[in-house]
């Protein structure tokens, strides 16, 4: 990143709601179906039709809106934003305006666990999508209209973030609350989730701010950081050699990595809003408003301040663990079962979530149930097995769905604890190896790794190695 | 004069509409009256009256988050003056 330039960045992202139906007729939303198979005259534009709202999606933008700490308007107003494009059957697009329906919201950021810093949000307003343009037809563009009409929150943040990857902290953090709320798939590849990003460069010290672009057309979290920091660098060579920057759209090219301009939309930024007189007003009262908070779900930041706090969790394990809803839920469940958090939290981090990327699978279909994992716990903590045949049995409950008693007994695998055996095995190592022995006898006690492997070994891994430990020690220190 | 010439033929491209010289000329002068006739209103004190947004006094119509069965692609398409399997085909959009 340039040092020259203070970069000042504020996103758009539209969050796509997972209503059953389009926000203002009846049609279903689902993805992937036969292209205009999902229409009707509402969302085709047609004359005479009468656009009523989705109930479902105003409490949806209620949830996002006391997520992120924003005021939730009493009375908002849907407006026609005016333009033409192919994708838009109308010819304007119902959205909100002068009074959306959620604002002055803020988002803590927390980039390496250190001071949190606040990102504004300045509104949050409902609109509907537009339909989907598809290229490459032999007679012309195709345009599929199954996603017009289907509801969308724009989430506006104020320019408070200063580089990119305080960008992608954002971002990251609402797609986990959105998730959370169960408002969107966050699907960022099929663009529900989608970010534009306004990025600008100023000297330092100046209180003004730079003229923006806006980058459009990004849908991973990875090019969105590489689209920014590709804008800032083209921007700070522009302003180096004594030029100004336009404003204007730029589309990311993710083959090249760079973004360029997007020529032709600029002269149509006369939006010519005004009230939709097809739609009443949205009142939304306190009773409403307080039930929408009595539903919400525990937040991915109370979350990760609770597993600190509480349960004296390290920062890292808390984000990893907070990071998506059913992960954590998993591991609260199992903490409630064996209140050890941080034995709970290493298995699910360690062997759960390890499993569940190596199997291509999600928590959802974890074959092992939180109960199911707590009792392999207890055994561990019970001294019936060993944390390293422990991970055993768990691969093995994994492949079965056995419990985890049933595949100790079946395969032997309990701890050896009787100290007359192990005395036995000691015995037959130090015999077998004279030579370690007078190693650690002429002071080498790194050996005593050695013979502990041997012990551990030659019991098939079922010893108890505190008990192998002390035996060692004992029957080593006994001969000198 | 409440409109200029400049500012109707900026509306008439924002609607796509190809005005000739005398439409133009005919256009600004009516709109020029219709904003001189609207003007009036602002002889009114509006101070702290919410800006209406609706002529109908009523909030909240909504509807249930159910689906309802849609018209299905051949109807959808039976108006479309250039189609392509199940799509509308438009002029082609370079972007």
């Amino acid at each position: 990143m340039h040092s020259r330039y203070e970069v000042v960045i504020g996103l758009e992202v539209h969050v796509q709601l997972t209503t059953k139906t389009k926000i203002f007729c009846g049609c279903a939303t689902a993805f992937g179906r036969q292209p205009n198979s999902q229409t009707c005259p509402v969302c085709l534009g047609l004359p005479g039709a009468l656009p009523v709202l989705n109930q479902q999606a105003v409490e949806y933008a209620i949830r996002a809106g006391l997520a992120t700490h924003c005021t939730i308007a009493p009375r908002s107003i849907f407006a026609r934003k005016n333009y033409f494009y192919p994708d838009l059957p109308k010819g304007y697009q119902i959205s909100q305006f002068e009074l959306p329906v959620c604002e002055h919201g803020w988002l803590d950021i927390d980039l390496n666990h250190k001071e949190p810093k606040r990102i504004g949000i300045t509104r949050i307003h409902m609109e509907e999508d537009a339909g989907k343009l598809l290229h490459g037809g032999t007679a012309g563009s195709r345009v599929d209209l199954n996603r017009a009409c289907t509801p969308l929150l724009e989430v506006v943040s104020e320019p408070d973030m200063r580089s990119a990857d305080e960008a992608i902290e954002y971002l990251k953090q609402l797609h986990q609350i959105v998730m959370y709320l169960g408002i969107c798939d966050g699907n960022l590849e099929e663009g529900s989730f989608r970010c534009d990003a306004n990025v600008s460069l100023r000297p330092f010290g100046q209180a003004e701010l730079g003229t923006r672009a806006e980058l459009k057309n990004i849908n991973s979290f990875r090019f969105i950081k590489q689209a920014i920091e590709y804008e800032v660098e083209r921007q700070a060579d522009i302003l180096d050699e004594g030029g100004k920057i336009i404003q204007e759209t730029r589309l990311f090219d993710a083959d090249s990595g760079t973004t360029r301009s997007m020529r032709g939309k600029e002269e149509a930024h006369d939006y010519r809003y005004f009230p939709d007189p097809d739609l009443v007003p949205l009142v939304i009262d306190a009773a409403w408003i307080e039930g929408v908070r009595a539903e919400l779900p525990e937040l991915p930041e109370a979350k990760r301040q609770r597993y600190i706090e509480q349960l004296g969790l390290p920062a890292y394990d808390a984000g990893v663990l907070a990071a998506e809803r059913a992960v954590a839920e998993y591991f609260d469940a199992l903490v409630a079962l064996h209140p050890q958090a941080k034995i709970c939290s290493n298995w699910v981090m360690g062997e759960v979530l390890r499993a569940l990327k190596e199997k291509e699978s999600s928590i959802s279909a974890c074959p092992l149930p939180p109960a199911a994992l707590a009792s392999l716990l207890q055994r561990i903590d019970d001294n019936t097995i060993s944390n390293k045949i422990a991970k055993q049995v768990f691969e093995a409950m994994w492949q079965s769905g056995a419990g985890a008693d049933e595949i100790i007994d079946q395969q032997g695998l309990k701890q050896v604890s009787d100290s007359g055996a192990i005395e036995g095995l000691v015995d037959e190592i130090l015999a077998a190896n004279s030579a370690q022995v007078e190693q650690y006898r002429g002071g080498n006690e790194k050996v005593l790794g050695f013979f502990v492997g041997q012990v551990m070994r030659a019991s098939k891994g079922k010893a108890n190695p505190a008990l192998v430990n002390q035996i060692l020690q004992n029957k080593l220190g006994s001969r000198s | 004069m409440k409109i200029q010439r400049i500012e109707v033929e900026q509306v008439a491209r924002l609607a796509r509409l190809a005005l000739q010289d005398d439409e133009l000329e005919a256009l600004t002068e009516q709109m020029d009256q219709l904003l001189a006739y609207v003007e009036k209103l602002n002889e009114l004190d509006t101070e702290g009256i919410i800006p209406t947004a609706h002529a109908v006094p009523m909030e909240n119509a909504f509807r249930a988050d159910e689906i309802k069965a849609s018209i299905g692609t051949e109807k959808a398409l039976s108006n479309a003056p250039q189609r392509e399997e199940s799509c509308f085909v438009v002029p082609k959009v370079i972007e």
